[in-house]
Parts: structure tokens; C-alpha cells; sequence
């Protein structure tokens, strides 16, 4: 388990939330996120770090991804 | 009805932030210590792997690692423990506007018209202490009590990741049998002249007549039996880590002793740029210059003097402790450590005694350093220095950055 930084295109909205829409993994693959399903304020043991929590929903399978420091991270399992 | 106070003791806080941010070394013993080639070198922090060794704050860092070989030492990083500070705080701030910082990681939480809310002090206790884990991956211990005294008391009992309560009921009990040395402000002098009078434990100082005790300590000893009998009623101020400030100042320590008055005066200059750089950052105007001076055996002086008007150009400021250092210091002895302190503040636009002669000149002095505080802000400190400071073999430094955070007082 590591902190991965990873590319993501996100939506600014009108009430000043932000919306990822597309993560860009390491290995260059591009995922649409469908669905975020959570935002919440959450530390990650794992990947070392803190921030704010998406629980996204991607191909129909959770994954978390975290906005610390106006940087996008995940605890990658690779 | 009596009032719930809560006190939240961040446990390890900076060797907790940094065992967050690297998992490698979490199940290792962390200490996060000053740099040892300033001989800043000093444990700051220490996770609980290294608290088992018995490493302590304060410890020099070749005294820690001969009492825990392998033991990871890590650099402060004060940022980001000052922004996890402020995100604890923003935490507290879900439960009460009546929190009041003593130091950057303990808090007191006046929760008494929350309860309503909320359920009792260890209810919100507990929920604070969830959140903080969850959200932030640190750990807290609360203490839960009727005043501020013994919820800090109630804090230290147990940790990490702990609430205690302590009552109106049981505070006796809990809290009585306990060394008075555990109380807060029983330092170790007052430790010693305590037990001097036959009192070890905060029972027998609560049963103590309080005339006794002021003969002994004058009106502290009468604090200190109302500490001990529960009967504290000062309030839980409003109070950020940043505070109404009462004066700036910065000191350090170099990295060799300081042997001449040249050495003391780039010293100066440096610390005095800092602190007049605070001032103006804080919109804030000074008239009191105080210097500390700490000798190579740590003995150390304080002495000050008055400016004829308040400011915030470091000129001034540097010449005034200049004089005063010529007047209070006779070389006998090197010095280690040198600080620079600016009190008696008061906002920077208000009406002072202007002077008629030289008042253009200082109007111009005040623009010199507001620009200079521009170009340092775009271009970084080092950008702009004063000459003086060219010959200053390693004295140099930027005191605002590298700035240690002390706790504040409990009396306001």
C-alpha cells in the first residue's frame, strides 16, 4: 500500500464544491468516475496522509480518492 | 449548575503528524528533534515506541539514541503541525465557540450548553475523539470535569486515545492521591518548596490552610489551594493559537557561542528584522525592547529598556537592544542563545506623541521596511540584507520561518 498521486479532471461547481470526473491512474489508464457517492473529511493510515474523502464509484466498483493540498491521491493497491 | 469543561491533549502531537504522513516508520521508535548542527538538537516529540525506551522531550538527541538505539529522528515540519492545529480546532468549533488553545495542541472546550445538544462531556468527549482519529489520523486524550484545573489533570491520566472523567462525586478520589507536581503550574521548584512543608500529594495541599500556604507562597499559594480543591472558576476564554498578542519576540541559538560584540550585534540585526517584520505582518507597534541572553553554562538574564515612541522599524528596535546589551553584559562568560522581544504593543494606527523633528525621517524609515517586507514576500528573504550581516559567518538566518512555537500562559 502506497500514496499514488494521480491526474484528475474534476468540476468546479457554482457553490464552490469540487467534482472529479476522470481519474488518470499510474500505469496512464484513464477511469470515468460515475458516481461520488461521499465526500467527507478522512485521514488514510494506509496511504499516509489526510484530506478530503470521495468515495467514487468507477466501473461499478468503490474506490476512495483523497484531495489534500489541491493534490488528488489514492492508498494504491498495487 | 455546574459548568462541563473539556481538555483535549493531542497525544505525540508532532511525532503523531509525522508517523501519519510516513507509514515506513511508524513501528519504529520516531523522535522529532531540532537540527543537531545549530544545536537545536533537542527531542521535541516522541511517538510511544520511543516513550517505552524512555525517551523524553527535551532529551539531547545523542542522549536519545544511546537510550533507544535505532530510533528515527525526524525534522519538525511546523506548518503542517500548525494546520493540523486549526483543523482539530475546526472540530472543537462543531461543539462550542468557547475554546480556548494552550499551546498548539491542547485545548480547553467549555461544553456546558452543548450537553443540551450533544449528551454529557463524555459523550462529546468520546465523539471528539472519534473524529479526530477518523478525519485526521492522529489521537487525542480528554479530559472531562467540572473546571479547567482538573480536566487538564483528567487528560494526562490516561493516554493515548483516552477520555477520563473526573466529578464533583470522585474528584476526590481520583485525584487527591495523585503527586502535586501532576497539577498544573507545580514546576519543580514550586515541587520542591512544597515538599519542604511536608505536602507531596494535591490532598493534602487541597487540606492545607490556605493562610499557611500564603505565608509560604504569597497569594500563589492561595491559587494553588483553590486549584487543588476543585474551587477554579476561570473561564474558558475564546482564544486561537494565535493570541491577542502581548508582545513579539524571537530568540536563537547558535551555532557557535557568540564571543564578541560584533558577533552580538549581527545577532541583533537579524533578530530584530524578524521581529519588526511580526510587528508589521501583526499591524502591530512596540515601545518596550527586552533581550534575553543565555550563557554557555545556560545561566541566562533578561533586561529591557523603553523606546521614546512606539514602532515596528527594526533600526530602531536593534539599536535600542544593542544599548541595552552594552549596558547589561560583561563579557565574562560566551553566550549561546540571544533573543529579541518587543512589548507594551498596541495597533500600529494609533495615535501616538509624534515628534517634530525627526518625523519625516521615520515616515521614510517605515516605507524603507514595508517595501523591503514586498520584495522578501516575492522574492524570499535572503533577497534583501542588511550589510552587516555579509561578515556574519553562519550568524545569519530567518528567524519568522524557523520560528519555535512556545505554549502560552494560563492567566490572561
Amino acid at each position: 500500500m502506497a500514496k499514488v498521486f494521480v491526474e484528475v479532471i474534476a468540476k468546479f461547481t457554482k457553490d464552490g464544491s469540487k467534482v472529479p470526473l476522470i481519474v488518470k491512474w499510474e500505469d496512464g489508464r484513464s477511469f470515468d468516475i460515475d458516481r461520488v457517492t461521499d465526500v467527507r473529511r478522512a485521514a488514510s493510515l494506509k496511504a499516509g496522509g489526510q484530506g478530503m474523502r470521495y468515495r467514487c464509484r468507477i466501473n461499478g466498483k468503490e474506490t476512495y480518492l483523497w484531495l489534500e493540498d489541491d493534490k488528488w491521491f489514492v492508498d494504491s493497491k498495487a | 449548575m455546574s459548568r462541563v469543561i473539556l481538555h483535549s491533549d493531542l497525544n505525540n502531537f508532532y511525532a503523531s503528524v509525522e508517523c501519519l504522513y510516513n507509514p515506513e516508520i511508524r513501528d519504529r521508535p520516531v523522535a522529532v528533534c531540532g537540527s543537531q548542527s545549530t544545536r537545536h538538537g533537542i527531542v521535541l516529540a516522541k511517538n510511544g515506541i520511543a516513550k517505552k525506551f524512555g525517551v523524553t522531550a527535551g532529551d539531547a538527541v545523542w542522549e536519545a539514541r544511546s537510550k533507544c538505539p535505532g530510533l528515527v529522528v525526524v525534522r519538525p515540519n511546523y506548518m503542517q503541525y500548525l494546520k493540523f492545529s486549526m483543523l482539530v480546532r475546526k472540530i472543537y468549533e462543531n461543539y462550542t465557540n468557547l475554546i480556548e488553545a494552550f499551546g498548539i495542541d491542547e485545548n480547553w472546550l467549555d461544553v456546558t450548553e452543548s450537553t443540551r445538544l450533544y449528551g454529557s462531556g463524555e459523550q462529546i468527549a468520546n465523539e471528539l475523539r472519534k473524529r479526530i482519529q477518523f478525519e485526521l489520523g492522529i489521537t487525542a486524550s480528554v479530559g472531562v470535569s467540572f473546571n479547567k484545573v482538573f480536566a487538564k489533570l483528567g487528560s494526562d491520566m490516561k493516554k493515548p486515545d483516552a477520555t477520563t472523567v473526573i466529578s464533583e462525586e470522585d474528584y476526590r478520589e481520583k485525584i487527591w492521591g495523585l503527586p502535586a507536581s501532576e497539577m498544573i503550574y507545580v514546576g519543580p521548584s514550586t515541587r520542591r518548596k512544597l515538599t519542604d512543608i511536608g505536602i507531596s500529594t494535591i490532598g493534602e495541599l487541597a487540606g492545607a490552610p490556605p493562610r499557611f500556604l500564603e505565608r509560604h507562597f504569597g497569594q500563589w499559594g492561595r491559587t494553588l489551594w483553590i486549584f487543588a480543591n476543585g474551587y477554579d472558576d476561570s473561564p474558558v476564554t475564546r482564544l486561537d493559537f494565535q493570541p491577542n498578542i502581548k508582545g513579539v519576540g524571537n530568540s536563537l541559538t547558535t551555532p557557535h557561542d557568540l564571543r564578541s560584540d560584533n558577533d552580538v550585534k549581527i545577532l541583533t540585526y537579524v533578530l530584530a528584522d524578524s521581529v519588526a517584520e511580526r510587528l508589521r505582518r501583526h499591524h502591530l507597534k512596540g515601545r518596550t525592547v527586552q533581550i534575553y541572553i543565555r550563557s554557555a553554562d545556560l545561566s541566562f538574564i533578561e533586561r529591557q529598556g523603553q523606546l521614546s515612541h512606539h514602532t515596528f522599524v527594526s533600526s530602531e528596535i536593534a539599536e535600542k537592544a544593542l544599548e541595552i546589551f552594552a549596558q547589561s553584559w560583561d563579557w565574562s562568560k560566551t553566550i549561546r542563545t540571544l533573543g529579541v522581544r518587543v512589548t507594551n504593543v498596541v495597533t500600529a494606527d494609533s495615535c501616538g506623541q509624534v515628534s517634530f523633528f525627526d518625523d519625516e525621517k521615520r515616515l521614510r524609515r517605515e516605507q524603507l521596511e514595508s517595501s523591503i517586507d514586498n520584495i522578501r514576500t516575492r522574492f524570499g528573504h535572503y533577497s534583501v540584507q542588511r550589510a552587516v550581516l555579509l561578515k556574519s559567518n553562519g550568524l545569519n538566518a530567518n528567524p519568522v520561518e524557523e520560528n519555535v512555537i512556545h505554549p502560552v500562559s494560563f492567566f490572561r
